[in-house]
C-alpha cells in the first residue's frame, strides 16, 4: 500500500513523462505485434470460428448453410466406424514412430555426431528425404511399391528370391499401413537426426570425458550420460512425431487416398475426404474439430506431464 | 501470466495446424475488374497519356479446362488464340487443370462466389447443386436466340444433361458411353472369335482368356470409380432403367434385387481372378497404362479410352487392334443389351460470365471446332455436321452405339448428388475388397440415398 502510494507520488511528480513514455512503449509493442497478429488472427483464428459455425451444419459448401443439426455431425463422427478406424491408424503410426523411428533417429545421431569419418556426409544423406517435398516422396515410393515387378523396384528384388509371388503392397489392405509407415520413417527419421545432432552439441565434452575417466564403457555413457542430458531434445521430438503422425495427409492421400477401402485412412484423409470429395462440408468442419480437439488436448496433457527438469534446456 | 499467454497462444498455432488441411488453399486472385482502370478526374491531363488510348473495353474470360494432354490441350489453345485474334477486346485466360485438382479447385471459388467464366462440367447432380446455389448462368435465351439456332445444333440428349428444370446452364462438347475396350490380337491368341454379348459367354471369355495365361481385365479401382461402372452395368442389364428411376426417385431402394444382384455377379467374375495384380490400389491411368501396354485384355471405359490408353501406353501408340463391345446381357434381367451408361463433357457457364464469354462458347461449340475435336479423337461431337470429322472407327462405334441406345443413363456417381455419388463409389469398393457382402454394399448405398435424396 505504501510503496503504491509511493509510486504514485512519484507518478504525479512527473505525469506527462511518464505516460507519454508509456503510450509510445505501447504503440511500439502494438506496431511490432500486429502484422503477425492480424495474419494470425485472420488465417488461423477466423476459419476455427468459421469451421465451428459450419460444424453445426448439413452443408455442401454452395451458398450459406441453413441446415442447423446442432451437435449431430459430432455424434456421427464418433459413432463411424471409419472414423474410429481413422484414429486408431493415427494411433499405431504414432506408436511406431516412437517406437522405431525416434531410436533409429537417435542411434544414427550418436554415431554420425561422434567421430565417424565422413560424417558431414552421411548426414547430408540422411537429411536428404526430408528435404524432398511430400508429393515427389509419395510419388517416388508409388513406383517403387508398384504391384508389377516389370516397374517397381520392391518387388523386382522381391521375385529374385525363388518361390515368392510379388506383393501388392499399396494395393494390399493388410500391407498398405506398414508400407505408409516405412515411407514416413524414410522421410523423416533424417529432421529427428538432425535435432538430435543439435542437441548432442550442446552436451559439454567434459561430462563425457569425466564419465571415462570414470571407467564408464561406451553404452553406459550413452545410456547414462547422454540420453539424459538429450532428454529435453527427445520430449521435443516425441512432441513433432506425435503431432506429426496424427495430423498427416498429404504423403498418404497422394499415395493411397486413405484406402483401399480405409485400409490407411488418417483423420485428415478421413476429412478431406468427406469435405473435398463428398463435398459434405459441415461435416468435413466438424472433423477437423474433432481432430483439433484430439491434438490440443495431446499438447496440453504432454506439456504439463513431461515437464521434467531440463538439465540443458534442450533444444 | 504473460507466460501463460504464450503457451496458450503457442498452443492455438500448434493445433490449428489439425485445421490447415481444412483451410481455403490459397486461390489465384480473381482477376481485377474487368473494365479499364477508373481514372481520377483528369486535372493533370498531360502526365496520363495512356488513359485515352484504349479503343473497346477490355474483356477477360476465365476458362477452366482438364484437357491435359494433347491433341485436345493445343486444339484448346488455338480456338482461344483464334478467337482472341478475331476479337481483339477478349482477352481469354485458360488455367488448365488436372481432373481431381480440378475439382477440388472448383469448390474452393465456389465457395467465394468466384466461378470461372466458362469451366468443365458433367451436368447431374453436381451440376445442379451449384444451379441451386445460384452459381450458373441461366444461358436458356442465349440458346433460343435467332430461332434457337444454337439449341438446334445440338444433338438434344446431349445438351439436355446440361439442363435443369428445363433451364440451360451449359452445353456439351463430346457425348459417349462406357464399354468394353478389347484387345483383338489378345483375344484372338486365346482363342476366342468374336467378343460375348452374353455374361456366359463373357464369363467363359475370361476363363479363355486366363487359360491362355492372358490377364482378362484391367481394373483401376484405387479410383473407385472404374469398378462402379462396372457394378452400374449389372445393375443396369439385371433391372433396367424402372430399377435405377425406382430408387433415384425413392420410390424404390438401392436394397432392390436388381443392385444386390449386380453385387452377386461381381463376386462371380472376382471368383475367377480376372483383374491384374494390385488393381485394388491402381488409378485410373495405371489400368489405362496396363492396357495400352497389352498387359490385359480387356478394360471397362469410356469413350476417352482409345486416346488415353495410347497417351499412357510406352510406345505412345496403344493397343494396335482395340475393338469395342457393349456390356454383355444377362440371362433373365430385364435390361436390353443396348442400353447405355454413358456421359460426356462439357462447359458450364458462370454467373458472372460476360456475353463474350457466351459467346466464346458457341464459337467452341461450332460445326467447324467441333469437328477438329471428332477429327483429333478428343471427344465425340454433340453438335449436327461434325460427325464427318469422326474417322476414327472406335469412336465412331461410341457414336453408334449412344444413340442407338433406347436407354441412356447418365454415370450413377454423376447422376447422383456428389455426396452419395462418392458413397456409391466407396460401397462398390468394399465389394472389390471383400470387406463387405453385396447386401452390406447396397444397404450403404441406401443409407446414403435416404440421406442424400428427397
Amino acid at each position: 500500500m505504501k510503496a503504491a502510494e509511493a509510486r504514485s507520488d512519484n507518478l504525479t511528480s512527473y505525469p506527462r513523462a511518464r505516460s507519454t513514455r508509456r503510450v509510445q512503449d505501447y504503440i511500439t509493442i502494438v506496431l511490432f505485434l500486429a502484422p503477425a497478429f492480424i495474419l494470425f488472427l485472420v488465417f488461423l483464428v477466423y476459419p476455427i470460428l468459421r469451421s465451428i459455425y459450419f460444424s453445426m451444419f448439413v452443408w455442401n459448401g454452395l451458398g450459406p448453410a441453413v441446415k442447423f443439426v446442432g451437435l449431430g455431425n459430432f455424434l456421427r463422427i464418433l459413432t463411424d466406424k471409419v472414423f474410429i478406424r481413422a484414429v486408431l491408424d493415427c494411433v499405431f503410426i504414432v506408436a511406431l514412430s516412437l517406437a522405431v523411428q525416434l531410436p533409429l533417429a537417435l542411434g544414427l545421431a550418436i554415431m554420425v555426431g561422434r567421430d565417424l569419418p565422413g560424417r558431414a556426409i552421411f548426414r547430408t544423406i540422411f537429411f536428404l528425404p526430408y528435404v524432398l517435398s511430400e508429393v515427389i516422396t509419395a510419388i517416388i515410393w508409388m513406383g517403387l511399391f508398384s504391384a508389377d515387378p516389370s516397374r517397381g523396384l520392391i518387388n523386382a528384388l522381391w521375385v529374385l528370391i525363388p518361390g515368392v509371388q510379388p506383393q501388392n503392397f499399396l494395393s494390399d489392405i493388410h500391407q498398405v499401413l506398414a508400407c505408409v509407415f516405412v515411407v514416413l520413417t524414410w522421410k523423416y527419421f533424417g529432421l529427428y537426426t538432425l535435432l538430435f545432432l543439435a542437441g548432442l552439441q550442446n552436451i559439454p565434452k567434459e561430462i563425457e570425458e569425466a564419465a571415462l575417466i570414470d571407467g564408464a564403457n561406451r553404452w553406459q555413457l550413452t545410456r547414462h550420460v547422454t540420453v539424459p542430458l538429450l532428454s529435453g531434445t527427445i520430449r521435443t521430438a516425441v512432441y513433432l512425431s506425435v503431432l506429426g503422425s496424427l495430423t498427416q495427409f498429404t504423403l498418404v492421400w497422394v499415395m493411397t487416398r486413405g484406402g483401399p477401402v480405409n485400409a490407411s485412412e488418417f483423420m485428415a484423409t478421413y476429412m478431406y475426404r468427406y469435405a473435398f470429395v463428398r463435398f459434405m462440408l459441415g461435416y468435413g468442419s466438424a472433423v477437423a474439430l474433432v481432430m483439433l480437439l484430439i491434438c490440443l488436448i495431446f499438447s496440453i496433457a504432454y506439456l504439463r506431464l513431461a515437464r521434467q527438469p531440463d538439465y540443458l534446456g534442450g533444444v | 501470466m504473460s507466460r501463460k499467454v504464450y503457451m496458450i497462444l503457442s498452443l492455438l498455432l500448434i493445433g490449428s495446424f489439425a485445421l490447415t488441411a481444412c483451410a481455403t488453399p490459397a486461390t489465384q486472385a480473381p482477376p481485377a475488374a474487368t473494365e479499364a482502370p477508373a481514372q481520377p478526374a483528369a486535372t493533370s491531363a498531360p502526365a496520363q497519356p495512356a488513359a485515352t488510348s484504349a479503343p473497346a473495353e477490355k474483356v477477360t474470360v476465365n476458362w477452366w479446362h482438364i484437357s491435359t494432354k494433347d491433341p485436345g490441350l493445343t486444339d484448346w489453345q488455338k480456338m482461344a488464340d483464334d478467337y482472341m485474334a478475331s476479337h481483339p477486346n477478349v482477352d481469354i485466360k485458360i488455367t488448365v487443370l488436372e481432373n481431381e485438382a480440378f475439382k477440388t479447385k472448383l469448390t474452393t471459388v465456389m465457395q467465394s462466389e468466384e466461378p470461372p467464366d466458362i469451366f468443365q462440367s458433367w451436368g447431374g447432380g453436381g451440376m445442379n447443386q451449384q444451379i441451386d446455389a445460384g452459381l450458373l448462368k441461366d444461358i436458356t435465351s442465349d440458346l433460343d436466340a435467332d430461332g434457337g439456332a444454337w439449341r438446334n445444333s445440338f444433338a438434344p440428349g446431349a445438351l439436355a444433361v446440361y439442363s435443369y428444370q428445363g433451364k440451360n446452364y451449359g452445353v456439351p462438347w463430346d457425348m459417349g458411353m462406357v464399354g468394353w475396350w478389347y484387345n483383338k490380337d489378345l483375344f484372338t491368341k486365346a482363342g476366342i472369335a468374336n467378343p460375348p454379348t452374353t455374361w456366359t459367354d463373357f464369363v467363359a471369355d475370361v476363363k479363355a482368356l486366363k487359360s491362355a495365361g492372358i490377364t482378362p481385365i484391367c481394373l483401376g479401382e484405387g479410383d473407385k470409380w472404374p469398378g462402379m461402372h462396372m457394378w452400374s452395368y449389372l445393375a443396369t442389364r439385371i433391372g433396367g432403367q424402372p430399377a435405377f428411376e425406382a430408387a433415384a426417385s425413392r420410390t424404390g431402394s438401392f436394397t432392390d434385387a436388381a443392385f444386390v444382384q449386380a453385387g452377386d455377379k461381381l463376386k462371380e467374375l472376382m471368383a475367377l481372378d480376372p483383374f491384374q495384380a494390385g488393381y485394388l490400389g491402381a488409378t485410373h491411368d495405371e489400368m489405362q497404362a496396363a492396357f495400352g501396354n497389352s498387359k490385359c485384355a480387356m478394360e471397362l471405359s469410356g469413350q476417352w479410352a482409345p486416346s488415353v490408353e495410347a497417351a499412357n501406353s510406352v510406345d505412345k501408340k496403344g493397343v494396335a487392334n482395340l475393338g469395342l463391345f457393349n456390356f454383355p446381357a444377362i440371362e433373365g434381367g430385364t435390361g436390353d443389351v443396348s442400353d447405355v451408361i454413358g456421359g460426356g463433357n462439357g462447359f458450364a457457364i458462370g454467373k458472372n460470365a460476360s456475353p463474350e464469354a457466351i459467346d466464346f462458347v458457341k464459337y467452341l461449340t461450332s460445326a467447324a471446332n467441333q469437328t477438329i475435336i471428332a477429327q483429333h479423337g478428343t471427344g465425340i461431337p454433340v453438335v449436327k455436321g461434325a460427325e464427318a470429322g469422326l474417322t476414327d472407327p472406335n469412336l465412331q462405334a461410341v457414336q453408334k452405339a449412344a444413340t442407338g441406345a433406347k436407354y441412356f443413363q447418365l454415370y450413377y456417381d454423376q447422376y447422383l448428388p456428389p455426396a452419395m455419388g462418392s458413397a456409391l463409389n466407396d460401397a462398390v469398393q468394399t465389394i472389390f475388397a471383400g470387406t463387405a457382402t453385396p447386401e452390406q454394399a447396397a444397404q450403404a448405398i441406401e443409407d446414403s440415398a435416404k440421406e442424400n435424396l428427397k
